[in-house]
């Protein structure tokens, strides 16, 4: 008999912080797989973001750098133009890419940074108790939109994925979701192209993922998968957005 | 055989294991781990057909799975 | 050894270069610009490279990854843009990041003027950012200083782990003076073996400075205080001007300090013995320089401000000698016989002047 299924070794053994259900530790499994993967644990220096995963330095096994809320995009791009040989990337909540860091989600992708930035977008500022986020549906109720997100005071949700794919120097953006079995195989897919794309210096990868938020949401794990299939990818693009030729040809 | 063995300790209890296992072998423990979660025991281990499903959709990698 | 007829900001660019700066991240604003321009420039002939920022936020995190790093890397601003960089200031002393910080100050409060002032002292001295912490500054008064300076502004940071700032003003900034582009010193510096490059061979590090408890946060608290208080016992610099048979001082920084020699010069001139300490670091400040001044009978600060570093040398005199203020704001300067009169009218001195 062997092992079919165990921690990968991009993941250290301390355990995971997050509510129970939150699906950011599914998503952390498959990044700490494809570092495995492509033999990259040892050059890979990861950015980490404020909110909820701002402790998962501990959880990787690669050397990670934890900033102010926003920034992580620009403290990578200081990392990787002093270490153009190592790979670098970024995981954040929608809150810290799609709020306070968009000028640097913007720039990183029309510099064509060679990063690899990966978004975790549950619709709502996680860490702080919930409250509406750029990425919040129509109608959502959060903590500081209790009557239900109101669009016309408060405008609509951003497609953080669709306007990075505009920028010349992303050359790969995709938008996935961890809500099933599935779902879960094609986003592991999509980050570990993006990692391939720094491997080959091709530019800017950038990989949105919808997840899920228990207890922001008030649902109970389960509901929460039923409320992201139902509600939020309607709401958003999914698939692979953005792929040039040369991402094509990997 | 396929086995799956749950690691009691990191287990909190969330079900999406139990929701999407095609062969109901886990179910909800009447044990509290140190953290207090009522953690997902092995409840019909012969059913294992050992397709990680479980293992996939785990947030806190709190099960192996041998085939 | 040959010198080279360069601006003050030229000068910082130049020192950069020789001290090993490989990376200049930064961001165009007045008066500090010539210092992105210059690098952008030279820094790529000698191996190095030029990246502008989106922000003056992105450009200060830039510099942060990249001292995560181990490389040796600076930025540039003026007072609006230094204040943008304060929330990673603080980040940055709480991480014990080395970089260097230029702040070209120059009017504010506001978008202000572009004229030589120093009404950024406190914010540069006192932290700047959130939270308990201070970054080391260093006032060049000279061409030559801005060069030099900012050479040992990057030791000091790899020294002690820590943010150093150049704090001069736009006068400083684009006056050319000769500047001898001195080479690089040989100091030992610790090794860097926190840096986080890539686990090679070596167990995974991290760069962070949240802390889970508050019992983590004392233990770091206590432990970044403690830095602090051994920097400011080991590294506060100032120059003494005819202090030594001093009966009345002036004190000031940066284009103050230099033009204080001049005021110093015409009264003793006029049989005044009158005298200067110019503080090199602002912070630490030199409360040495002001230990055992017995015989003096007053002091006057010459600030380009509303009267900011009267406060510490108040403090450093410990109120046992009368300090004044001479002061300009706005972005004007002060003249040396303006100076000269302001110090015979405080002190009731029976001087032509």
């Amino acid at each position: 008999m062997e092992k079919v299924f165990d921690r990968p070794k991009g993941l250290t053994d301390v355990p995971f912080t997050y509510c129970p259900g939150c699906t950011h530790g599914i998503i952390h499994r498959l990044i700490g797989e494809v570092l495995e993967e492509l033999d990259i644990i040892e050059t890979t220096i990861g950015v980490a973001p404020v909110g909820c995963s701002g402790f998962l330095l501990d959880n990787f096994s690669c050397d990670f750098v934890g900033g102010a809320h926003g920034r992580a995009q620009a403290i990578a791009t200081g990392i990787k133009r002093a270490r153009p040989d190592r790979i670098v990337f970024t995981y954040q909540g929608d809150g810290d890419i799609a709020a306070i860091g968009t000028a640097h989600a913007i720039h990183v992708a029309a510099r064509g940074e060679k990063i690899t930035s990966i978004m975790v977008n549950n619709s709502v500022f996680g860490m702080t108790g919930g409250q509406m986020a750029p990425t919040s549906l129509a109608g959502q109720r959060t903590a500081t939109s209790p009557y239900g997100r109101d669009c016309a005071v408060t405008g609509n949700p951003i497609d953080l994925p669709k306007i990075i794919a505009t920028l010349d120097g992303a050359v790969y953006v995709a938008a996935g979701s961890v809500d099933s079995p599935k779902n879960i195989i094609q986003a592991k897919k999509m980050i570990k192209t993006a990692f391939r794309v720094q491997q080959q210096g091709l530019g800017f990868a950038f990989v949105s993922i919808l997840s899920t938020c228990p207890t922001n949401w008030g649902l109970s794990p389960v509901d929460s998968l039923k409320w992201l299939r139902e509600k939020m990818i309607p709401a958003y693009q999914l698939g692979e957005i953005k792929v040039t030729e040369e991402v094509k040809a990997l | 055989m396929p086995k799956v063995e749950v690691i009691s300790e990191l287990c909190k209890s969330c079900g999406l294991c139990i929701n999407v296992c095609p062969k109901q072998v886990l179910k909800i423990g009447e044990t509290a781990n140190k953290k207090g979660y009522y953690f997902v025991e092995v409840g019909s281990p012969d059913q294992c057909i050992g397709c990680a499903l479980c293992g996939m959709v785990c947030p806190d990698i709190a099960l192996k799975i041998y085939k | 050894m040959e010198k080279e007829l360069l601006k003050g900001n030229e000068a910082i660019g130049e020192a950069a270069i020789h001290a090993g700066c490989k990376l200049f991240f930064g961001y165009p604003i007045t008066p500090s610009t010539e210092i992105i321009e210059y690098l952008s420039g030279h820094l790529p002939k000698a191996g190095g490279a030029v990246l502008q920022g989106e922000d003056e936020i992105a450009s200060i995190n830039m510099c942060y990854g990249a001292a995560a790093t181990g490389a040796r890397v600076m930025t540039a601003s003026s007072s609006p843009g230094y204040s943008l960089k304060q929330e990673c200031m603080s980040f940055l002393a709480a991480a014990e990041l080395p970089v260097v910080v230029v702040n070209i100050n120059r009017n504010g409060p506001g978008l202000g003027g572009l004229g030589p002032n120093q009404g950024d002292y406190f914010q540069c001295t006192k932290g700047g950012g959130h939270g308990d912490y201070r970054v080391i500054v260093l006032a060049p008064s000279t061409g030559q200083q801005m060069y030099d300076y900012t050479m040992e502004a990057f030791d000091l940071a790899d020294k002690h782990r820590t943010p150093v700032v150049i704090l001069a003003d736009g006068m400083l900034g684009q006056t050319m003076e000769p500047i001898e582009l001195k080479e690089r010193a040989a100091v030992v510096l610790p090794e860097k073996d926190w840096v986080t490059d890539g686990a090679v061979g070596r167990p995974k590090r991290k760069i962070a400075m949240y802390n889970l408890t508050n019992e983590a946060g004392e233990t770091t608290s206590v432990h970044l205080q403690e830095k602090f208080e051994h920097i400011k016992a080991t590294e506060q610099q100032w120059e003494n001007y005819w202090v030594e048979d001093a009966e009345y001082l002036l004190v000031g920084y940066g284009t103050c300090g230099r033009m204080a020699k001049s005021v110093v010069q015409l009264a003793r001139q006029q049989g005044i013995k009158l005298g200067l300490i110019r503080p090199i670091t602002l912070w630490p400040f030199p409360e040495k320089a002001f230990a055992n001044l017995t015989g003096i009978k007053g002091i006057l600060t010459v600030e380009l401000n509303s009267g900011q570093m009267i406060e510490d040398v108040k403090l450093a005199v410990n109120c046992s000698v009368p300090v004044h203020l001479c002061n300009r704001q706005g972005g004007m300067l002060l003249s040396e016989n303006t100076v000269l009169r302001k110090f015979v009218e405080i002190f009731a001195l029976e001087v032509e002047v």
